[in-house]
């Protein structure tokens, strides 16, 4: 599957501050082609940051971030969505005043090929099929767990290369949160979508990543697969809540 | 509680308000119907930034300033022609718009807010004080009547009927903004910045497009109100105004274009009616708008979600048609 060695997304050194407070104190790490990596870490640890950094929302001070062999440090966020990096922003944000199907359709914002989008956003309601038959409702009256199925059924519309979930868990009930994770991992593993999730919920996130990064306070303390992760007595007790 | 409008309801109405100079010959009430009309294009304009892009402006009296002084300037010094200068003035006031959104645009809420606010005063200062050109507090006097093929049209009923058509050109215009892809994207914006980026959508270009849209307009009425007003001076384009112009848009509804409507008509109104309490009328009217906002806050006619959908869908899914253009 590797090109020569082209990573998904590598960021080296990415450091971003905001005012003079370091937010990230530059972080590297890689994501291989159809690879789902976690990033794992308490509230502050500068995940979403890291997140907002790759995909142009937050300017960085230092380091840089390559995408499929391009380096995107200085790309503007619209130009970044176009090569095919699509974020989930964290509480989901779906435009609540539009109706569900709108949504989706605005995904494909930059896109021009009409056939394939209506193919798609088939292909999003079949993965998702509470939204469809939600279509023509206002996404602001959908439930916590619809609303996020609604926004990364509304990332992949764009049909990208890299897809970043910020938090996706993040308000949801345990059984919605499984629900979701379960379709994350579908995603990944059936149509091959590398995946960049940033997550609180530790244990979700090793069940759906391959691997993942632990960050603290803006920076990359470990790193390891799922499996090693779960093993670990340092992670275990302070990620999982294990002893 | 909320009137349908159905073809037959909008064409009652507007039957009635092409009859309205034919029924009355009384002055004073065109006088308010035209002020009314001016009032209306600058809701609605405002509604344009603030209900649909969600851009809060503190400082629209300083459009319809500029349009009001543009419009002015050039009818007196260089005798351009009545719709020219209609032009001209929203072109002008469309500028200002963009020049004070380049750098301020960035900011959200308050501080735009604010940043605005700022803006008003500034301008009319510049009104006051640039005393070689705007002739400063004295104001502008004679400003000249619309003539068409030299003929000057300087009946009230005149400029009764020019406002109508004004008003439906605006909007025809906004209505037809407001259900394009344009429009759909300033909603998104409006809605969630960061989610609007995250699909591709780039904020700052819409919410530059909707405010100087809305400059554009308030340019308009500004010029149109020189006309019909023939003197215009500072005191007009005061923050008082800019409040009264925003009250009239959360009135009447945020984002919605009938509400924009209704919202001024009842802020013009109100005052007039409620003229035989002398004294005691601006604080009942204070007391009304209170009330108002306790038991009705989402406005006359604001019905808190958008009823029309760009897109057609067919029953059972399927087809999807339409595309969003940027």
């Amino acid at each position: 599957m590797m090109k020569n060695n082209v990573y998904a997304l590598e960021i080296k050194d990415l450091q971003v501050k905001y005012g003079v407070i370091p937010a990230l104190k530059g972080i590297s790490l890689k994501v291989e082609p159809g690879e789902a990596v976690a990033l794992i870490g308490a509230n502050g640890a500068g995940k979403t940051t890291t997140l907002h950094a790759i995909s142009g929302i937050v300017r960085k001070a230092g380091g840089s971030v390559i995408f499929d062999g391009k380096d995107i440090s200085n790309s503007p966020a619209h130009e970044i969505v176009s090569m095919g990096i699509s974020q989930v922003p964290e509480g989901r944000g779906i435009f609540s005043n539009l109706t569900v199907y709108e949504n989706i359709k605005l995904g494909a914002y930059l896109r021009k090929d009409e056939k394939g989008i209506s193919e798609d956003i088939q292909k999003v309601y079949d993965l998702f099929p509470r939204l469809e038959e939600r279509k023509t409702q206002l996404a602001g009256t959908l439930s916590g767990g619809e609303q996020q199925m609604l926004a990364i059924g509304r990332s992949l519309m764009a049909k990208p290369k890299l897809l970043l979930l910020d938090e996706p868990s993040m308000g949801l009930a345990p059984i919605v949160v499984e629900t979701i994770f379960r379709t994350i991992k579908k995603i990944n593993r059936e149509s091959g979508m590398t995946i960049l999730l940033v997550e609180q919920n530790a244990q979700m996130a090793l069940y759906a990543a391959h691997r993942a990064y632990v960050m603290e306070t803006g920076e990359i303390v470990t790193t390891g697969t799922s499996k090693e992760l779960k093993a670990n007595d340092e992670i275990r007790k302070s990620y999982l809540g294990l002893h | 509680m909320k009137i349908k409008l159905t073809k037959p309801v909008l064409a009652v109405v507007f039957a009635l308000l092409l009859a309205l100079p034919l029924v009355t010959t009384n002055n004073y009430v065109l006088h308010i119907f035209i002020s009314m009309g001016i009032y209306v294009i600058l809701s609605l304009s405002l509604n344009f930034v603030t209900g649909f892009a969600g851009q809060l402006s503190l400082g629209h009296a300083a459009f319809y300033g500029i349009g009001s002084y543009v419009g002015a300037l050039i009818m007196l010094n260089f005798h351009v022609n009545f719709f020219l200068a209609l032009i001209i003035s929203a072109v002008v006031s469309g500028l200002f718009g963009f020049l004070l959104g380049l750098p301020t645009l960035r900011l959200k809420g308050d501080y735009l807010a604010i940043v605005t606010l700022g803006f008003g005063e500034i301008v009319r200062l510049v009104f006051i004080n640039w005393a070689k050109v705007t002739r400063g507090p004295l104001g502008l006097p004679g400003i000249p009547k619309p003539t068409v093929f030299g003929v000057e049209l300087n009946t009230s009923m005149a400029f009764y009927y020019m406002a109508i058509v004004m008003i439906i050109v605006t909007v025809v215009i906004m209505n037809k903004i407001i259900n394009s892809g344009i429009g759909m994207a300033m909603q998104t914006v409006k809605a969630d910045e960061i989610a609007a980026e995250s699909v591709g959508i780039q904020p700052i270009k819409y919410k530059m497009l909707a405010f100087v849209i809305s400059s554009a307009f308030a340019g308009i009425a500004g010029c149109f109100y020189a006309s019909f007003i023939s003197y215009i001076s500072p005191t007009t384009f005061i923050y008082n105004t800019s409040v009264t112009i925003l009250a009239m848009v959360v009135l009447g509804g945020l984002g919605s274009i009938p509400g924009s409507i209704v919202g001024a008509v009842i802020l013009t109104l109100a005052p007039e009616l409620l003229r035989f309490l002398s004294n005691y009328r601006m604080l009942i009217f204070g007391a009304l708008m209170v009330v108002m906002m306790i038991y009705r806050p989402q406005g006359f006619w604001g019905a808190g979600k958008r009823v029309k959908n760009i897109y057609k869908i067919k029953a059972g899914g399927g087809k999807h048609v339409g595309h969003i253009k940027g």
